[in-house]
């Protein structure tokens, strides 16, 4: 719907009761495109946000620091700017850094002060320690022990950029019309039972993975004692903080491939893992019993994003709904068909996938429909 | 007594905010518009909702959740596919969507038709129910995914299974306790919810499953011959109050 943001709610009633938008674009030709088309699909779903968190994810964002680390950090005030750069120049070496540009817009109040750093690991590492270990500790430590100050993007050639407001604000507040990926994620938040804050907006972020979420984690307690056994810090009060870190852990530390990651954020139930063949049935059983606690209950719907990949999973019994969209060499998921209607009008295929089935683009492969998910329908 | 000419009028939805197009509706409609075709929607909601005259809507693009919801006599004809919620909770009227439809279609409907081209996904027909001749019925040209016809209360669901091999479909008619489902073909008995029996369909379930396939085809142009030639198997739930001990031992 055109120019729906301008539209402000004009009824007076503020007690209306939703759910969160998502969306998702990708172009697995890795041609990049403008924020406009995923600005307008997800201000399309407005009244699926209250104006309490909206935020977008964008991948081949930076390509002319594509090696180095991209650090996205909110500041309260300019103290803790002065402390946070000390604790950067002591633990990597600053490449460049500027303020993220943004623009006064009607509804954005209050913002903190956007910076963003290209940064090296330089000398300061261990040698033992991996590249990608040592920034997750270092993004762990400035959100866990300096106050006032979040980072809340850190991957390589992408970039987060959120707050609280209407996506459709936050957009105008970026000027992400003025920037261009390969891959794009969206969200509108609707908050449930956690604070709307600046960085408890979605996405949420550790290195390059992005996660945005329509749903709850009713299992957040356990899924957060199991990843701080392995040293993730959970500071960001909102339960889908623990997917980012559990897509850390299962895909980078332990190699697991993202369908079967599917199967343990979303596994099989005993009853239907007792029907299954045998080697597949000892594989579901044993991700059970090794990562149980990462099991995701409640109901809930993710876009995943991270370098060259973009993945839709919804729980077991699909309580959060998925449309899935593909025209040429694009890829399209969100909450609502209509909101990819709008800049596609003509698509090739529209589907919903089985609950617990991921859809995963991939950079430089064919589009899902050509692997028909089960259960897909049209 | 002949009827009037028909009022016919065109609503343009490029950016009308759902609240105005339905106000812009019940309007039309109290000043005997019979005829409405709505262009471009873009997941306006809760289009038609609370009209209780027999008006005919014709929408072109995709309307948004809750399409016809609490209505109570229109027809509903969409050029495209529905989202989540088609026909909540509707009283009367029909709904024919020339596409597919997403989750919960038809929850809880009291009453009214529902024909679905194509397929429909989680938790078609969920909580119908029926009095009296208020009887929902929902047509589904392909099949639904998971729970389709859970805690069904009453009324008519068919699953003509066109173009699909096997029903992809669990917990089919999970917690049923009233009405009855058509399906072609077979399904395994873990994609059943334990409270649904299957059966052959008897001469009464003939007629009226005869009379909907019909009608479908009248709608898509399909063959009902082709149809009503398949086999076809009855679930209907084995008691009227599966959970009557559950809380009361």
């Amino acid at each position: 719907m055109k120019e729906l943001w301008k539209i402000n709610n004009p009824h007076n009633d503020d007690k209306v009761i939703d759910a969160c938008s998502i969306f998702g674009a990708m172009d697995v030709s890795g041609k990049a495109f403008s924020g406009t088309g995923v600005i307008k699909a997800i201000s399309n779903m407005h009244d699926r946000s209250n104006g309490l968190g909206g935020g977008f994810a964008v991948y081949g964002l930076y390509p002319d620091y594509a090696e180095h680390y991209a650090f996205h950090i909110m500041y309260l005030n300019e103290a803790a700017r002065h402390e946070t750069e000390r604790f950067l120049k002591d633990n990597f070496y600053i490449v460049h850094d500027e303020i993220v540009p943004t623009k006064p817009t009607t509804g954005i109040i209050n913002p903190p002060l956007f910076w963003r750093y290209f940064i090296d690991i330089g000398k300061h590492k261990p040698t033992e320690m991996a590249d990608d270990d040592y920034l997750v500790d270092k993004v762990m430590t400035i959100n866990a022990t300096i106050e006032d100050v979040f980072v809340f993007s850190s991957g390589k050639n992408m970039g987060v950029f959120k707050g609280v407001g209407y996506p459709e604000q936050i957009a105008e507040f970026f000027r992400l019309d003025e920037y261009e990926g390969y891959l794009w994620t969206a969200h509108g938040r609707f908050p449930t039972n956690t604070p709307g804050w600046w960085g408890g907006a979605h996405p949420f972020s550790i290195l390059d993975w992005t996660v945005v979420h329509n749903g709850e984690i009713s299992s957040y307690g356990t899924n957060r004692r199991c990843l701080e056994e392995f040293g993730y810090k959970c500071t960001m009060q909102t339960d889908t903080e623990v997917v980012a870190y559990a897509l850390d852990l299962l895909v980078r530390k332990h190699n697991l491939p993202m369908e079967l990651v599917a199967k343990v954020l979303a596994p099989p139930f005993w009853n239907d893992i007792n029907r299954l063949p045998p080697g597949k049935k000892e594989l579901m059983l044993a991700l059970r019993q090794v990562y149980g606690g990462l099991l995701l209950n409640g109901p809930f719907t993710f876009i995943i994003a991270h370098e060259g990949e973009m993945i839709g999973l919804t729980d077991r019994i699909r309580l959060r709904p998925l449309t899935v969209g593909e025209k040429g060499t694009m890829l399209y998921l969100s909450s609502e068909e209509s909101a990819i209607r709008l800049i596609s009008p003509e698509l090739d295929n529209v589907w919903t996938p089985m609950g617990g089935e991921p859809v995963i683009g991939r950079l430089g492969k064919p589009l899902p429909s050509h692997k028909e998910p089960a259960g897909a329908l049209r | 007594m002949e009827k009037t000419r028909t009022r016919k009028t065109t609503i343009d939805a490029t950016g009308i905010y759902y609240r105005d197009l339905n106000a812009k509706l019940r309007s039309l409609v109290s000043q005997g518009i019979e005829d409405i075709e709505i262009l471009n929607a873009y997941g306006q909601r809760y289009i038609g909702t609370d009209l209780n005259k027999p008006v005919t809507i014709e929408i072109t693009g995709t309307p948004g959740n809750d399409l016809g919801s609490f209505m109570d006599g229109p027809t509903i004809i969409v050029h495209g596919n529905a989202q989540d919620g088609t026909g909540n909770t509707m009283n009367a009227g029909k709904i024919i969507v020339h596409g597919r439809a997403g989750d919960t279609t038809m929850l809880s409907a009291r009453g009214g038709e529902i024909y679905i081209r194509d397929s429909v996904g989680y938790r078609a027909g969920i909580h119908i129910k029926e009095y009296g001749d208020k009887i929902p019925v929902l047509v589904i040209g392909g099949t639904a995914q998971d729970f389709v016809g859970e805690y069904m209360a009453g009324g008519v669901l068919v699953l003509l299974g066109i173009n699909v091999e096997n029903h992809p479909a669990s917990y089919i008619g999970t917690g049923m306790h009233g009405g009855v489902i058509y399906l072609r073909g077979r399904v395994e008995e873990h994609q059943l919810g334990k409270e649904v029996g299957v059966a052959e369909l008897s001469e009464t379930d003939r007629v009226t499953f005869t009379r909907l396939v019909q009608e479908y085809c009248r709608h898509f142009g399909n063959n009902a011959e082709d149809i009503l030639k398949q086999d076809f198997i009855k679930l209907y739930p084995k008691t009227l109050r599966p959970y009557g001990r559950l809380y009361t031992y």
